[in-house]
């Protein structure tokens, strides 16, 4: 492509949010997926989120048919994919109609107008053309009949019609590349590489990105483009990766550490299925995978992984969680090692399996039969499942207990620069299997400092023994229904969970440090919260507003009270009915906690949280 | 893994006491597997017993080997994973007829399909013991229970039909008295790969009593029993001299000497065939009971098949190691 193309009329720009929208079958996922991925090998941060639809293959160009990829790509750090668009990229009237309403007054739509045939606007309900009726006027809109040029631009390659009208995206992201000024060899090398059996199709989707590269150029409706230079980030290897992918990878990163074989037990739920896919890839190092019959199976039999000394983990979403409960307060009562990844979604019951909500908190907490508390953790992006995952298999191994990563939908599937980090950068693990004979071995004499009980499995001569979900004694391990000692038992396995807070890091506060207002959060929320608190701080200097985000749920960590003391007000905005808050204000109820609660399977967005901060921090 | 420790049936007890209600069948189950280890020349370190809940459940405390004493119905889904991740270990699950085949049917049903090499006890006294005497999946119908006072309406399971629809590869059934038959199909079981299911007629003396009584008591079982031999005719009776032959699609009781029948004409057992259909007759015939190894049939276990797959992965992967996996695909530098 010609740099000179590249010269002119430029402008540069903090970050932009693009949402490439179409039906099912236009290929906006890979469209998206690479010119983000062009974005973040040229060095800008980015953060991407797919949205699908729940139906596999919607009729064509229907409303319930429409499937979105959203990027945000900045010159400075990008904790989220984005709230209001700069740009919609909008194949179809259905597409078009679906998202019109994320999209900031006066930016850009980009369409293919020979999508916007009468059928097309009838399935989309559309009483008129709104590319003609004047109702897009505070918009700014680019009609590129796309489809037609993509033809025109393919006809001597051989192709019939239909094929030729598959590389439409091509001829889009091409438009793209040229509007924000990005080299696509990036794309031209990922085509020669995936249809690398296929050259005529390699040929044509290269005709097509060219092409739509070119007519951008040439259009005067598109008379500037836009830079986002790269982005300041610590030194290093990068890759783009998937929170669940991070999540599998995490696990694996504990195996690996720990000298542990890894085992998933799993059963297919969305959004958590990714786990189970990422990690049965990986089966020649050291990954056993089961795809269970049920949740059920699922977490027994990486129970009896774990029983017979693997790092044994399951991975779920809300609705298997309640299914493993049961199972869980077992392994609860075993004291084995065991984690359980919930990637949550909307609830109750099957809810809305594809959007995001953190609505799984107090089932963590309290999902069980009986006093079963357990140590709870939540990642805060994409990449940081990668840390999550492998602190949830350390403290698990660590202090003989199950453990709950809490994820969610949101970063499960979003995707980020991650800095990639190799064993020797991740803390170690020490488990507590006994693998030598000793004499008078007690499967539950504990460890003074945690509290944690020897790891013991089958094959080790002479430590025969037999666990199991009744009470047991607390000394030699055989079944006990004493009064005194069963609470002496439940109160043991209590202290076992407290004990984790001096494991884990003090709770951090970014921003400001003491002040009016302090944003609380925990898990998937981090991104939005962060980009609000600055936004608001850009917007209000005098204002001293700290942010501090909850990696560690049960037990909570050191330094909350310190924390808390230091402003004049809180806010604790959640994806759910305040259950953090609730959970904050039972543990330190000294405290005023504003709630913010969304509950709508969407993230938090700037605006709608800065109403609220002007709300306590403007009344009068 | 093999042992040439000579262990006798005392170093699988526990220093336990054994609990059950006075007269139970289940002490006979205990005794026979504890003389069949013994012989089977593991060492007792790599055995394992699971179990779910029910009163054949509390059977690992018993053992002086691993075990788990787990949740109701799970016993199969919890020795899965523990075969999986050790395939060198012998796992035994020990359960119920309502643990298995209720609460438990759907991890039931996949052990047997999946063949993962278990061995799988099955007490079935057809009634609930331990919350005192409901009707289970085994309870004839009619039965009057305390669930069922006035009869039971639920048609029962015949465990091993339900086995061989379940795609099983191993069926054996002893009577709960029957310790020398026990002990042998124990043995059988253990050297099987594949789920072995092993289906126990256990007397419950106090909420099912006389449940097998036509069929075990001593005076009527060798009229009531056939136990069936692998390659040998399917002869019984106190005098041997009745045998199954087969009458059309349906198996008959004939009495050698009697019309003409000679010993030559009555049916040889053959537990390897794969296909299941005489068996399933076997399984299913009333008078007399089928006892004995019924089906034994060879077949890659799921491990096998793991193993396999993992060898191809590994031949077919570009990645051979985690750190060649964190940099694999697209990766870039900064600074």
């Amino acid at each position: 492509m010609s740099t000179e193309a590249l010269q002119k009329n430029r402008q540069d720009l903090d970050h932009v949010v693009i949402r490439f929208v179409g039906d099912s079958g236009d290929g906006m996922q890979l469209t998206g997926t690479q010119f983000s991925t062009s974005a973040a090998l040229l060095g800008n941060d980015i953060a991407t989120f797919p949205n699908y639809p729940s139906e596999i293959r919607a009729p064509q160009g229907s409303l319930y048919g429409v499937s979105g990829f959203q990027v945000n790509i900045g010159a400075t750090e990008i904790n989220t994919p984005g709230d209001d668009l700069d740009l919609l990229v909008a194949m179809n009237p259905a597409a078009l109609k679906m998202n019109i309403k994320d999209l900031k007054p006066g930016q850009m739509i980009l369409v293919d107008s020979d999508a916007f045939s009468r059928t097309n606007l009838q399935k989309a309900k559309y009483e008129s053309n709104p590319l003609e009726d004047g109702s897009l006027s505070n918009y700014n809109v680019v009609a590129v009949s796309m489809t037609k040029l993509t033809r025109e631009a393919l006809k001597d390659t051989g192709l019939d019609s239909k094929s030729m009208s598959r590389s439409k995206n091509m001829f889009a992201l091409g438009m793209l590349y040229w509007l924000y000024s990005k080299d696509p060899k990036h794309t031209e090398a990922f085509l020669q590489k995936k249809f690398k059996n296929k050259p005529q199709i390699v040929d044509a989707n290269m005709k097509a990105l060219k092409a739509g590269y070119y007519f951008a150029d040439t259009l005067e409706l598109m008379p500037t483009h836009f830079v986002i230079n790269a982005a300041k980030k610590e030194k290093g290897t990068y890759r783009i990766i998937m929170g669940n992918q991070a999540t599998a990878w995490g696990l694996m990163a504990a195996a690996q550490k720990s000298g542990l074989e890894l085992f998933l037990g799993s059963y297919p739920i969305t959004p958590a299925t990714d786990i189970l896919h990422e990690l049965v890839k990986w089966r020649h190092l050291n990954v056993t995978t089961f795809q269970a019959e049920d949740e059920i199976a699922g977490i027994s039999s990486s129970i009896g992984a774990s029983f017979a000394g693997k790092l044994a983990a399951t991975s779920t979403s809300g609705p298997g969680l309640a299914l493993k409960g049961e199972a869980l307060g077992l392994a609860v009562m075993l004291e084995i090692p065991l984690v359980v990844v919930n990637v949550q979604r909307g609830g109750p019951s099957t809810g809305m399996p594809t959007k995001t909500e953190q609505a799984d908190l107090m089932q963590a907490m309290y999902g069980r039969n009986g006093e079963s508390p357990l140590i709870i953790i939540a990642a805060k992006s994409p990449a940081d499942s990668y840390d999550m995952a492998f602190m949830a298999a350390k403290l698990s191994l660590e202090h003989m207990t199950p453990v709950i990563l809490l994820t969610d939908g949101y970063i499960g599937n979003g995707s980020e620069p991650w800095r990639i980090k190799k064993l020797d950068e991740m803390p170690e693990i020490t488990h507590r299997r006994v693998t030598e004979f000793q004499e008078n071995f007690h499967p539950y004499v504990r460890d003074e400092k945690t509290l944690a009980r020897p790891w013991a499995i089958p094959g080790t001569p002479g430590l025969e023994h037999v666990i199991g979900g009744l009470e047991k004694d607390k000394v030699d391990g055989h079944v006990s229904q004493d009064p005194i000692n069963h609470e002496e038992m439940v109160k043991l396995r209590a202290d076992k969970v407290r004990k984790v807070k001096e494991y884990i890091p003090a709770l951090e506060t970014e921003f400001d440090q003491e002040g009016d207002l302090l944003v609380v959060g925990w898990g998937g929320t981090y991104g939005s919260l962060k980009t609000t608190v600055r936004k608001y701080k850009e917007q209000n200097p005098d204002a001293k507003v700290g942010l501090a985000h909850f990696s560690y749920i049960n037990p909570l960590p050191h330094g909350v009270t310190d924390t808390f003391s230091k402003y004049k007000h809180i806010i604790v905005p959640e994806l759910n009915a305040g259950q953090f808050a609730d959970l904050l204000r039972m543990t330190y109820p000294q405290f005023k906690y504003n709630k913010y609660d969304k509950i709508q399977g969407l993230p938090i967005g700037s605006e709608e949280l800065i109403k609220e901060f002007n709300k306590i921090l403007k009344a009068k | 893994m093999t042992t040439n420790i000579k262990y006798t049936f005392k170093d699988f007890a526990s220093d336990q006491d054994v609990r059950w209600c006075p007269g139970c069948d289940d002490y006979v189950i205990l005794r026979s597997i504890q003389k069949a280890l013994p012989e089977v020349g593991r060492k007792k370190e790599d055995i394992v017993f699971i179990s779910g809940i029910g009163c054949s459940s509390r059977f690992p405390y018993y053992m002086d080997n691993y075990g788990m004493h787990s949740i109701h119905g799970r016993a199969a889904a919890i020795a899965t994973g523990t075969k999986l991740a050790n395939p060198d270990l012998s796992v035994w699950v020990t359960s119920g007829d309502g643990d298995s085949m209720a609460i438990g049917g759907n991890h039931f049903i996949h052990a047997l399909r999946r063949n993962i090499n278990l061995n799988y006890i099955l007490f079935n006294n057809e009634i609930y013991g331990l919350t005192k005497g409901q009707f289970s999946p085994t309870s004839l119908l009619g039965q009057k229970t305390k669930s069922s006072p006035y009869g039971n309406a639920q048609t029962p399971f015949n465990p091993g039909e339900l086995a061989i629809g379940a795609q099983g590869k191993f069926f054996a059934r002893a009577a709960g008295n029957d310790a020398k038959l026990q002990v042998e199909l124990y043995k059988e079981a253990d050297k099987h790969r594949g789920t072995a299911l092993v289906e126990i007629l256990q007397n419950c003396v106090i909420f099912n009593d006389g449940a097998y009584s036509n069929i075990s008591d001593k005076n009527v079982k060798a009229d009531a029993q056939l136990v069936v031999e692998h390659g040998k005719p399917m002869i019984f009776g106190k005098e041997k001299n009745k045998g199954i032959v087969l009458n059309g699609m349906k198996l008959k009781v004939v009495s050698i000497g009697e019309n003409g029948v000679k010993e030559s004409d009555i049916l040889v057992h053959d537990a390897h065939e794969p296909d299941p259909s005489l068996h399933l007759a076997l399984i299913n015939m009333k008078e007399p009971v089928v006892m004995g190894l019924i089906r034994a049939v060879k077949d890659k276990t799921l491990i096998d098949r793991e193993i396999e797959i993992t060898e191809y992965a590994k031949k077919i992967s570009p990645i051979k190691s985690f750190e060649e996996l964190l940099f694999s695909g697209e990766t870039y530098e900064i600074g």
